[in-house]
């Protein structure tokens, strides 16, 4: 997007129009002795000292060390054709176009996308995708209130990853909702579990899904999508809400995003899911065109009674999500599905000399009690080239020599062995 | 003309008396001023309410507007076939478009709605 500056004469222009004398005088509201004396900021840099200043301090990072940090952003391979497609200038837009009708392609691409999520899920509908995995919480618990209208109270199952339910805490602060923890479906609007859980443990909940709707509760399932290759989907175990972190859907790992929120949800509920939904119809000459549907749910029309202040959506990394699904299809991503499942039971018969701490099975990713502060493994795996996994006590959880360890398909076989000695060698020494 | 065994809501609802509850829906000036109606959403049967509190919602292809109760009452009973053929408020909005039937809390409040009358000149009001 291009930037046209304004010159001085024109902002004198526009400063004698309105009738002040400089940009300062706009801020004279604001008492002296709170404004800030100086910015400290230092000159201009050419560009090509900029670069290089970057450069530099870029090299601090330690970029090429092996990864097994997951805690619900996994390192997954993105195939070229991502990048390729996404970057297209035609889709090159983080954002819902305000004329979205006009952008047919656009629309078309959330259409799939969100066909893409209804077949992974086994659910029946999809919006166009929110934020990331943490907001899609929130949203699936106000949903859920919105739906199950004389109760407030959401329950999170101790599976649900602290950061989630930190979140969930943080945006409803100034809601009446309370917030408990456990699996007791009575007089709650949600019961919210998370599969895998966040320490890497898989479940079957169908279980407590036909308990839920028992107690007329709804049943809410943040899943990982790379992991519905293998497992059951949270449509099979009867969700009525289905929400994920779609990172790991060609979404490259960065310092907190841009990524994506999934969430899917059953045909009855639909009028109270938030999010922009694409619908597919015909025009005036009966050709196939695509709108966006059911808007009477949203902010620009229902104001502050809208279903969320959700009025947008992620609609760049839905497309690579789309994009990496449609390359991977059905097998690829049972086969992917599968070689971080079996490249993480080889990696647990290496590490006989920790405790593994998961009591359930798992997918890719599990908690081990190390002989030493898991901190401190850490930084010394970092050396040994290797970014180890997450201290359990950093989220929160567990003991301080407690380490979640992910494993996705890009690992080799050498870099398993390498990693498990390395471990051993640090962890025992 | 409007039906003249109603009566009328400055916000465009009509009630009803019907063996000793009452019966609620939109008028015909309101579901025109909506033009198609492709949802509502009804209330709860036992759900209560006061004076003008909002107890449904209706939506037209690109617009969303809320029902008020023109009485307090509790619902008693609710209209499903709207779920399925919303058209029913725009086709026949006094008859097979009715929203709910409610019990009065009390009937006083009744006296303070509009006759068929004054709610056809309120009508002409709104219009210029």
């Amino acid at each position: 997007m291009s930037w046209t500056p304004t010159t001085d004469i024109e902002r004198q222009e526009m400063l004698d129009i309105i009738g002040v004398s400089s940009i300062d005088d706009l801020f004279s509201s604001i008492p002296n002795e709170l404004r800030l004396k100086s910015w400290d900021i230092p000159e201009g840099l050419s560009e090509m000292s900029t670069l290089s200043t970057i450069d530099k301090m870029s090299r601090k990072n330690s970029v090429d060390t092996v990864n097994f940090m997951g805690g619900g952003y996994y390192d997954h391979y993105i195939p070229a054709a991502v990048n390729a497609l996404s970057s297209r200038s035609e889709f090159y837009t983080a954002y819902t176009p305000y004329q979205p009708e006009c952008a047919q392609g656009t629309l078309q691409s959330i259409y799939e996308y969100q066909s893409a999520i209804c077949r992974l899920t086994g659910m029946e509908f999809s919006n166009a995708s929110l934020y990331e995995g943490g907001t899609a919480v929130f949203e699936a618990a106000t949903m859920s209130i919105r739906i199950n209208r004389k109760r407030n109270k959401i329950v999170c199952h101790s599976s649900m990853n602290p950061n989630y339910r930190a979140i969930l805490e943080s945006h409803t602060a100034n809601l009446d909702v309370e917030i408990v923890d456990g699996d007791d479906p009575g007089n709650a609007a949600c019961v919210i579990v998370q599969n895998p859980a966040f320490d890497g443990t898989i479940q079957d909940f169908t279980e407590l899904g036909n308990a839920c709707k028992e107690a007329g509760a709804l049943f809410v399932v943040s899943f990982y999508p790379i992991s519905l290759g293998l497992m059951k989907t949270p449509g099979e175990m009867g969700a009525d809400i289905a929400i994920a972190e779609g990172q790991s859907l060609g979404i490259p790992l960065s310092f907190g995003g841009p990524y994506l929120g999934i969430l899917a949800t059953l045909k009855k509920h639909v009028r109270k899911m938030p999010g922009r939904i694409c619908g597919e119809t015909v025009d005036t000459e009966g050709k196939r065109g695509f709108v966006l549907t059911l808007q009477a749910r949203e902010q620009h029309i229902r104001r502050g009674k809208a279903m969320s202040n959700i009025c947008s959506n992620q609609a760049l990394c839905a497309l690579r999500a789309l994009i990496f699904l449609s390359l991977m299809g059905k097998e690829g991503l049972v086969e992917i599905a599968t070689h971080c499942h079996s490249k993480t039971e080889y990696l647990k018969s290496k590490l006989s000399f920790a405790t593994i701490l998961n009591e359930g099975n798992t997918f890719n990713e599990f908690s081990v009690r190390l002989p030493k502060d898991a901190r401190e493994v850490l930084k010394a795996m970092v050396k040994e080239g290797f970014n180890a996994g997450i201290p359990l006590v950093d989220i929160g959880r567990g003991d301080a020599n407690d380490l979640l360890i992910a494993v996705t398909e890009k690992r080799t076989r050498e870099e398993l062995d390498a990693f498990a000695s390395a471990l051993e060698n640090v962890s025992c020494s | 003309m409007f039906p003249t065994d109603a009566k009328y809501t400055k916000d465009h609802e009509w009630i009803r008396e019907e063996d000793g509850s009452y019966i609620v829906g939109i008028t015909s000036f309101a579901a025109e001023q909506l033009g198609d109606i492709t949802y509502v959403e009804v209330p709860e049967v036992g759900d209560e309410f006061s004076i003008t509190n909002e107890v449904a919602t209706v939506e037209s292809v690109k617009a969303a507007s809320d029902i008020y109760a023109p009485i307090s009452g509790s619902i008693i009973e609710v209209n499903y076939a709207l779920e399925d053929q919303p058209e029913l408020v725009n086709e026949n909005p006094f008859t097979g478009g009715w929203f709910f039937k409610m019990s009065a809390s009390n009937v006083e409040e009744l006296s303070a709605l509009m006759d068929a009358n004054s709610y056809e000149s309120y009508v002409q009001e709104q219009d210029h």
